[in-house]
């Protein structure tokens, strides 16, 4: 037994609505329970006050804007080289979560940065690199819209997303290069050093990894509910032939 | 290869090929500027060259959902496609046309519409230089764009909405390069970068964009 | 070389709409299909000049001899008759575009624009691309579209020219040309189509 298995819709649908409750589940939990410990139960900043706990929705939100985008590159680069129908369905539901996810990171991003840096908006490198972002998730989906034949989307919008990742790769570096800017450095780090202090730690973990969940989940019901569309076109076709062989 | 590339060029120059439509659209973007940020010769030779840069990137884009649409529509790219030139050699041969005839006419009036917003002496020779490096990297990307909007009627909007990110590591390195010169500072490094880009999409990009004209063609 | 079509399915939209069809065009000679409006016609002959990729089956001895044309001449109406010929025939590295403007009656509008011909003039043109081609192939969907008896006529004698000098055809076409060539009626292979899965069919 492989993986690529559930690359067949029908498979991957009763696996989908096996695994889904588990994650609405454990999203939920990880989210309830990292908010209100990051929210309540830990001290204020010494520096920032309680403006500081925005980090809770801030850090989740913008690792998930980044990883949809990468989750989109690798499911494209399967439909690209597999040509399995789920894959390039699992990318375009992934793509409006990614949308709300980016545009979450933003806004709690100028909620915290006014307080701290006094403005709601910098041209700041990383909020610029977001904006850039979002523009690319914007794009992306518009073309999926755009486009009648779903394996024609299928194609074109593969390959927007590996050509749109180099072009977002260089204008991070092409942003850095044009402003320095005021964004505190990462919050967390492989690099023990750097990372928040433990009390703010622990919670944003259980805060990322309840986002994690929420983004599988999410995009798990939306690639179904993609299946089902294309379900539905496969049984009209199915009837039209029908009808034709019977002519 | 080269009949297609001159045909292209003698149908821009013709009746009706919109030639110069772009150029007369860079114009009135740049006397439009003093109307909306005010006369002040100091405010206007800080903005100069950054607003060159982005008038000239729109004007590009201007008439970038025409490159391939209009032979998708008359049925000359199916013909195009079953001839002996590779899509990728026909894509990049029509950026290239419309390069000459866009962005080319572009990087030489830039200097003309310099004198009317201020911008400083020094910066004239990098505007034009990072100009010349940067807008055939636009034309190609936007051949790219318009490859992949080649069958979606009125994809004009949609063509823009995806080539403008595109354009932004383009757009950065060479408005810097500009503003850097023309503000008396050192211009090497985004110029260098600018040439890398350039470089990198005209090597790459074709192959992309013939990809996708066979996934629009079929 | 002859061309070879065996077992072929073609489709639209990943949904077959001709399928297991086979003949074989050899040299010299021409193939005529018929069948009704949205039969599958263009798909069919779009397949064959390899604009788009058979669903299943094979063409053999197609690639880089073929010279299609479509409802669409892909003329430019700024350019000239003879612009517009020399460019064709340039693209495929020809260069000669006399014989072609004599044998479709065009020589005398040469230096006429492309866009103030009348529609049968334009459609002597796309036709007369085909001429300037070098291909042993032609693919032509409704060649005979807006053209009167005469030009029909002069049509005809192209390709049967084309055919005397070894070449091939493949006509979708409702008239009667006059051309000794064999007909295929493609209403059959429709049906067979319909019983053949399509790409959807996965997600059942």
């Amino acid at each position: 037994m492989s993986l690529w298995e559930y690359a067949n819709p029908v498979k991957f649908l009763a696996l989908s609505a096996r695994v889904q409750p588990w994650l609405w589940g454990g999203a939920g939990l990880c989210l309830v329970v990292g908010l209100v410990w990051g929210f309540f139960f830990t001290p204020d900043d010494f520096r920032q006050g309680s403006t500081v706990k925005i980090i809770y929705l801030h850090v989740p939100s913008a690792l998930m804007a980044i990883n949809a985008w990468f989750m989109m590159l690798v499911a494209s680069l399967i439909w690209i080289i597999r040509r399995h129908h789920v894959s390039a369905l699992a990318a375009k539901a992934a793509a409006p979560v990614g949308v709300v996810m980016t545009l979450i990171a933003l806004f709690t991003g100028a909620i915290w940065g006014q307080p701290m840096w006094g403005t709601w908006w910098a041209w700041d490198p990383r909020l610029t690199s977001f904006l850039i972002l979002f523009l690319f998730y914007l794009g992306y989906i518009a073309l999926w819209e755009a486009i009648e034949d779903p394996d024609t989307a299928a194609d074109l919008t593969s390959i927007l997303c590996l050509v749109g990742t180099v072009f977002a790769v260089l204008s991070r570096y092409a942003v850095n290069f044009w402003n320095q800017g005021l964004h505190q450095g990462a919050s967390l780090s492989l690099d023990k050093e750097e990372n928040v202090a433990d009390v703010f730690y622990f919670p944003l973990l259980v805060c990322i990894g309840g986002f994690v969940l929420l983004f599988l989940a999410l995009v798990l019901y939306r690639t179904g509910t993609e299946i089902r569309v294309r379900r539905t076109r496969a049984l009209m076709a199915r009837e039209a032939g029908a009808a034709r062989v019977e002519a | 290869m080269r009949a297609l590339f001159l045909r292209d060029l003698a149908l821009a120059l013709r009746a009706g090929g919109g030639f110069g439509l772009g150029l007369a659209f860079f114009l009135i973007v740049v006397v439009l500027v003093p109307f909306s940020v005010g006369p002040e010769p100091a405010l206007l030779a800080r903005i100069a060259a950054g607003v060159l840069w982005l008038g000239a990137l729109l004007a590009c884009l201007l008439s970038l959902d025409r490159l391939l649409a209009v032979d998708f529509e008359d049925g000359a790219l199916d013909l195009l496609a079953t001839s002996p030139l590779p899509l990728e050699g026909i894509v990049a041969v029509k950026a290239a046309a419309h390069w000459v005839t866009t962005g080319l006419p572009l990087v030489l009036v830039a200097p003309v519409l310099g004198v009317l917003l201020n911008l400083p002496a020094a910066g004239y020779g990098v505007l034009v230089l990072s100009l010349g490096l940067g807008t055939p990297a636009l034309s190609m990307i936007g051949a790219f764009g318009a490859a992949l909007t080649v069958g979606i009627k009125r994809g004009g909007l949609l063509l823009s909405l995806l080539v403008l990110p595109l354009y932004v590591p383009t757009l950065i390195f060479g408005a810097e390069a500009a503003r850097r010169a023309a503000l008396g500072l050192e211009a090497g490094t985004p110029l260098l970068l600018l040439a890398g880009i350039t470089a990198g999409v005209l090597a790459c990009m074709p192959f992309a964009a013939g990809l996708v004209l066979r996934v629009n063609l079929r | 070389m002859e061309l070879t079509v065996s077992d072929l399915a073609v489709g639209r939209g990943g949904v077959p709409v001709l399928a297991g069809l086979s003949f074989v065009l050899r040299p010299g000679a021409a193939l005529v299909l018929r069948g009704p409006n949205g039969a599958g016609k263009t798909t069919l002959l779009r397949t064959v000049a390899g604009l788009q990729e058979p669903m299943a089956g094979t063409v053999r001895g197609a690639e880089d001899r073929v010279a299609y044309a479509a409802h669409a001449d892909g003329l430019k109406a700024a350019l000239s008759v003879a612009e517009n010929l020399a460019f064709w025939a340039s693209v495929f590295g020809q260069s000669d575009i006399e014989a072609a403007l004599q044998a479709y009656d065009l020589a005398h509008l040469r230096h006429r624009r492309a866009g103030a011909l009348s529609a049968g003039q334009k459609r002597r043109l796309g036709l007369a691309r085909m001429s300037v081609t070098g291909r042993a192939i032609w693919v032509l969907d409704e060649p005979t579209v807006s053209l009167d008896a005469a030009s029909v006529t002069l049509f005809a004698d192209a390709v049967r020219a084309h055919l005397g000098d070894g070449g091939m055809a493949l006509i979708a076409t409702h008239i009667d040309l006059g051309l000794d060539a064999d007909v295929l009626d493609v209403a059959p292979f429709r049906a067979a189509a319909g019983a053949m899965a399509s790409v959807d069919e996965v997600f059942l």
